[in-house]
């Protein structure tokens, strides 16, 4: 699916997406290359979730599958995880339980 | 269904047990169907008396009136999988019984209601209900059987217990076995536009008339109001911690299992397709939100997709759902390939190997496709096979849909 030398770790799913899909977990201190840069992680991450593919600015749309899929909390530097404490939705607020199972916005 | 047009040559055409409204069933079972909670014991004792026999249990819980629930019970009790069916009733509910009854006779299939205060109490009511079954299944073992052509069947998707894999993975491939099955002829139903918020303007431009452009944005925007009054969007702690972050990343997942091909139709719960085509099926109620949420779980919007004569439903799931129905086989595609190591006597699918760069979106929707004819063929899915026949039905309150909905 994708060609030799590049990640295999990450999957972009649409041209114009500024996110990448994590398809194999991430530990800290793996590298990847991302568009011919390399990525050093500092986190575990999960298969499914997502990364910056590059610098993204506060407000800036997120596209995944080529769809906005909401913006940017903060300012994120390409490869870091990108979650509800950076990515907020633009319709309507997700609800989650926190680490003590508290539901918080 | 007549979509003779669509129908290739090499299409294969599989066994259906005939209705007298025409429609074909791709399974022969006996509904029992409790019209209130308080009869729903005395329902489930008759049925646990058929273990491993095509004896499905149904019903409405609710005491007082509703439209919804009435048209729901007939169109799932006169569903071409559907061969006969028992009701039963306290006495005293509110829900129109004889009315039902009539309407399953006028097809033809046997039918008994067991009103449990004239039939003198638990006991006596199971007796003569397992009865009526027993002598309801050797009737039905008549059915004629008939060729069932592809274009004849009606496939619903659902997706649930979903993560950020069900929208890269089980999700296009659904797509894509959905595309196949339109090519062939066949009526397919994706829906939860609680699900598409964000999304409704690249969906209304795939409709195959302007009209029906916006009925299905007015769907996503109308979806979008209930939810906010709701406080929650259709979105589940699980979903973050798999990986979803908004209701619009999770709107993609949703949406792609529509495939590429023109969306025919609107329809609400209880509208069955009258030809093959890609519907969207509006599972928010109208009106005021009254009843709560519109649907409170997964197996709500299945039965939706089944009372709009869905033979079969592919549900996608990345966390792991287990669920099945009662009166369609459910097949399981699993997105996640951690999920399907750990969970693999639940899923038909593995759709994770697209993950793992084993396969492709093409090769595990035509994978999906056959799955489809496989089960329309008589063999269990997984679910099914375990014993799964999940159901609940609660109170709604829809608007017939306008003429725009269904151009053709």
């Amino acid at each position: 699916m994708q060609p030799e030398g590049k990640s295999r770790k990450l999957l972009r799913i649409h041209r114009d997406d500024n996110v990448l899909i994590v398809v194999s977990p991430v530990r800290p201190g793996d590298r990847d290359l991302v568009d011919g840069h390399e990525l050093v992680f500092t986190q575990d991450i999960a298969i499914g979730h997502k990364v910056a593919a590059r610098d993204i600015k506060v407000g800036e749309k997120v596209y995944k599958c080529g769809v906005p899929i909401g913006s940017a909390k903060e300012m994120i530097p390409a490869g870091a995880h990108m979650h509800l404490h950076n990515l907020k939705s633009d319709y309507i607020a997700t609800y989650t339980l926190d680490k003590d199972n508290v539901f918080v916005k | 269904m007549s979509s003779s047009n669509n129908q290739s040559n090499n299409s294969p055409t599989l066994q259906g047990f005939l209705r007298s409204d025409g429609r074909k069933g791709i399974r022969n079972c006996i509904v029992v169907a409790y019209l209130v909670e308080c009869a729903h014991h005395v329902a489930r004792e008759i049925v646990d008396s058929f273990r491993g026999q095509p004896v499905h249990l149904i019903g409405f819980g609710g005491c007082y009136p509703n439209a919804y629930a009435d048209r729901m019970m007939n169109k799932l009790c006169t569903h071409p999988n559907v061969g006969g069916a028992l009701l039963l009733s306290l006495g005293c509910e509110s829900f129109n019984r004889h009315r039902l009854a009539e309407e399953i006779a006028k097809t033809g299939r046997p039918v008994s209601t067991v009103v449990i205060q004239q039939t003198g109490g638990t006991r006596k009511s199971i007796d003569a209900g397992t009865k009526w079954v027993e002598q309801a299944l050797k009737q039905i073992a008549e059915v004629p059987r008939v060729p069932l052509p592809v274009n004849e069947l009606v496939v619903g998707t659902v997706c649930g217990g979903s993560d950020a894999t069900s929208g890269i993975s089980a999700n296009p491939a659904v797509g894509r076995a959905f595309d196949m099955l339109v090519k062939q002829g066949a009526a397919t139903i994706f829906e939860e536009t609680g699900e598409m918020i964000g999304l409704e303007g690249v969906m209304s431009a795939r409709a195959i008339t302007p009209e029906l452009g916006h009925e299905l944005k007015a769907s996503v925007e109308k979806a979008a109001v209930y939810y906010k009054k709701m406080g929650h969007a259709s979105f589940a702690p699980g979903n973050a911690e798999g990986g979803l972050t908004t209701i619009e990343e999770k709107s993609i997942g949703a949406y792609c299992k529509s495939g590429d091909s023109p969306i025919s139709g609107l329809i609400k719960p209880g509208d069955v397709p009258r030809k093959g085509g890609l519907y969207l099926l509006d599972v928010v109620p109208d009106g005021e939100p009254r009843f709560g949420f519109p649907n409170i779980n997964d197996n709500a919007e299945i039965a939706e997709l089944i009372a709009c004569g869905s033979h079969v439903i592919l549900f996608t799931t990345g966390r792991g759902s287990v669920v099945g129905s009662a009166i369609s086989p459910v097949i399981k595609i699993c997105a996640n390939p951690e999920t399907y190591e750990r969970m693999s006597d639940d899923m038909d699918v593995n759709a994770g190997r697209i993950l793992c760069l084993e396969a492709s979106v093409d090769e595990v929707g035509k994978e999906i496709y056959g799955k489809v004819l496989e089960i329309a063929s008589g063999v269990q899915s997984c679910s099914e096979s375990l014993g799964h026949q999940e159901f609940v039905l609660t109170y709604k309150s829809f608007d017939p849909i306008g003429p725009a909905c269904l151009p053709m």
